[in-house]
């Protein structure tokens, strides 16, 4: 039984991965045709978002997000269509109706909060959440995340210092990919690792490969229970690897090494953790093939309802400066 | 009904405000035993505790950025600012997150949140205790800015600013704290943000204005009264929304007009007054419209005479009206 729920669960982290990249790829498809302005990428963090999400408690639990986190929205259940709407700007797009760029995801019913593009704004909002919920004696659990070169930004240590001053349940969840557009690691800070700093705030960091969905999962479910527990913050900084460009207006080959590139594509984490899956015997071509294909015509759904939905109405332009 | 002055309505409206919400806290440096600098928070941390009287790390951006998430969650906090001069830190937050939330969200999201600051100067502050903020803030649509200068109408914007269902900034003019008195009804009451007040009815010049220089405008007009001179006084009240139709009316009535703020005078609030006066009420001039307000140096310096030189005071201001009536 315990096994059944275990090869259950394992299965689905598998399909939200297969399914985040999936998604990412038709992306950048629709971008090369003319069809979508601008993608910025998961690819090379699924594991990460994926083993984080599978801790927490979709609906229940908050998500403040960044721009990478397609896969975690997944997870928490945004549709793939909605994630297209948002790529095509559509009117439906419920994180903004077309008024955001793509990939600042916002979900209400999900409890997933609207982001900006200037980085790191997002993690005091985390906090504030955090602290709504412990005034309250709510018992959700914050989940905010961030790249690395993000961490260099003052509104992420303003946040730390005060969610470990007020121990509150929020988890800050740095995804680590190594660069900051073109900006390598070791340019953005003096520490081997960002997790380092957690005990400078006064609560744990841990580094984990963030390519390894069960290594996530599980410092994740440790981290999910303290906060739970009302003992506080914890910083998971999860090494990953992107495995795109920044976005589709960048070109990594003009900063990258090809070694450099070539060294990375051997972390793919979906690789690895189909690799794992078939050493366990969950899975086998077969079904490989058949998840691959049940997500190839959700992929297809999503991108037909999506383009044929309605764009905004110019009239709109003025509507919710206030409320209404 | 009792006579207070500014910071006594302000302190009374955030007691009124937090016994009768409990999603209501405030959130600031020094707010909490001490009871603010100023003490306008006095009193409420012992009657409301720690857990809603909350004294914040000394930094900005975090007593903003985490209210915002509050607010998200259903919370209604208040956020002091210890000085307005202090708030930049903190812009972005309030600038590219609070003000455009709900529109960025398509109304999905909302950030019912108070930020009160100190502003203005004349009381020996300097350059970073006496600035006047609001141009930086009003230029940005989704957020309200007021700036009541009475204590019956700052208790009054207070408890409407609170109950608002978006940001506003609540500028509290720091001259004004103790030195304006009125008297101030004992219930709770609002007056609509976004409704200017006639401080003074007039007939041969307006003065369209807010804040401290409410007080030196009418001060001047009750020098101009001796020589019969009539002098109208606006008092905007509310920065964002305006209230358009009341300045326009007091155009069409005087046809001569002021327009008076402390903030330096390039591109400051009343740059966006004049512009208005001069495209819609045009037919009702008689006159071109004039700006009194503080000097184009970096901030008030601090040394009494040239803190005096910066400021526009009750004689200057009657000097220009009067130059303004015999134009």
């Amino acid at each position: 039984m315990e096994q059944e729920r275990d090869q259950t669960r394992l299965l689905a982290m598998y399909h939200t991965m297969v399914l985040a990249r999936s998604l990412d790829e038709r992306m950048w498809q629709l971008n090369r045709q003319g069809k979508a302005p601008f993608v910025i990428s998961c690819q090379g963090h699924e594991a990460a978002q994926v083993g984080a999400a599978f801790a927490m408690r979709p609906k229940h639990d908050w998500i403040v997000p960044y721009y990478r986190d397609l896969a975690m929205m997944l997870a928490m259940g945004m549709t793939p269509r909605e994630v297209m709407l948002g790529l095509l700007a559509k009117a439906e797009d419920p994180s903004s109706g077309g008024r955001q760029m793509p990939a600042h995801y916002s979900h209400r019913a999900l409890n997933i909060v609207s982001h900006s593009s200037p980085t790191g704004t997002q993690v005091p909002h985390a906090v504030g959440v955090a602290m709504g919920a412990q005034m309250r004696g709510d018992d959700i659990v914050v989940w905010t995340a961030f790249g690395e070169g993000t961490s260099s930004q003052g509104d992420v240590h303003e946040a730390m210092n005060l969610a470990g001053v007020m121990k509150l349940p929020v988890i800050f969840f740095c995804e680590n990919n190594g660069y900051a557009i073109s900006v390598p690691q070791h340019k953005q800070m003096g520490v081997e690792n960002v997790s380092d700093r957690g005990p400078g705030y006064g609560f744990p960091g841990i580094t984990v490969d963030g390519t390894n969905v069960l290594e996530v999962y599980e410092a994740m479910t440790a981290a999910v229970e303290r906060a739970r527990r009302g003992d506080g913050p914890t910083l998971i900084e999860a090494k990953c690897v992107r495995l795109t460009a920044h976005s589709s207006d960048d070109n990594d080959r003009t900063y990258r090494s090809p070694e450099d590139i070539k060294a990375m594509r051997t972390r793919d984490p979906i690789a690895s953790f189909e690799h794992f899956l078939r050493d366990e015997g969950m899975l086998d071509d077969a079904k490989v093939a058949a998840i691959r294909a049940e997500i190839k015509e959700i992929v297809n759904d999503a991108t037909a309802y999506a383009e044929a939905a309605p764009l905004p109405d110019p009239s709109t332009v003025r509507k919710y400066v206030f409320a209404e | 009904m009792a006579e207070l002055n500014l910071l006594e309505a302000i302190n009374q409206a955030l007691d009124q405000a937090m016994a009768n919400d409990e999603r209501v806290y405030i959130i600031g440096e020094d707010v909490g035993q001490r009871g603010g600098v100023f003490r306008v928070t006095d009193g409420l941390h012992a009657k409301y505790g720690s857990k809603r009287v909350i004294d914040a790390p000394l930094a900005e951006s975090i007593i903003i950025g985490s209210s915002i998430g509050a607010a998200m969650y259903g919370m209604r906090p208040i956020a002091e600012i210890q000085f307005a001069d202090f708030i930049f830190p903190a812009f972005n937050q309030i600038i590219s997150e609070a003000a455009r939330m709900r529109y960025r969200s398509n109304n999905t999201w909302e950030v019912p949140l108070v930020i009160r600051a100190p502003y203005g100067g004349g009381i020996h502050g300097a350059l970073y205790h006496s600035q006047s903020i609001e141009a930086f803030f009003a230029h940005i649509p989704g957020l309200k800015v007021v700036a009541p200068s009475t204590p019956y109408d700052a208790k009054a914007m207070l408890l409407a600013a609170i109950d608002d269902p978006d940001p506003v900034l609540f500028l509290e003019h720091k001259k004004c704290y103790r030195l304006i008195k009125g008297y101030v009804p004992d219930e709770h009451y609002t007056v609509p943000i976004g409704k200017a007040d006639i401080a003074r009815e007039g007939s041969d010049v307006s003065v369209i204005t807010y804040g401290m220089m409410r007080h030196y405008a009418v001060e001047a007009a009750e020098m101009l009264a001796k020589e019969d001179i009539s002098v109208e006084v606006v008092d905007l009240r509310s920065l964002v929304p305006l209230d358009r139709e009341t300045i326009l009316n007091s155009v069409k009535k005087t046809s001569k007009v002021l327009v008076l703020y402390e903030d330096n005078l390039f591109g400051g609030y009343g740059a966006e007054i004049a512009a208005i006066i001069a495209q819609d009420g045009f037919e009702h001039l008689d006159a071109p419209v004039q700006r009194l307000a503080g000097l184009d140096i970096p901030a008030m310096p601090y040394s009494a005479p040239l803190e005096n030189e910066f400021l526009p005071t009750p004689s200057k201001i009657a000097d220009t009206l009067r130059d303004l009536v015999n134009y």
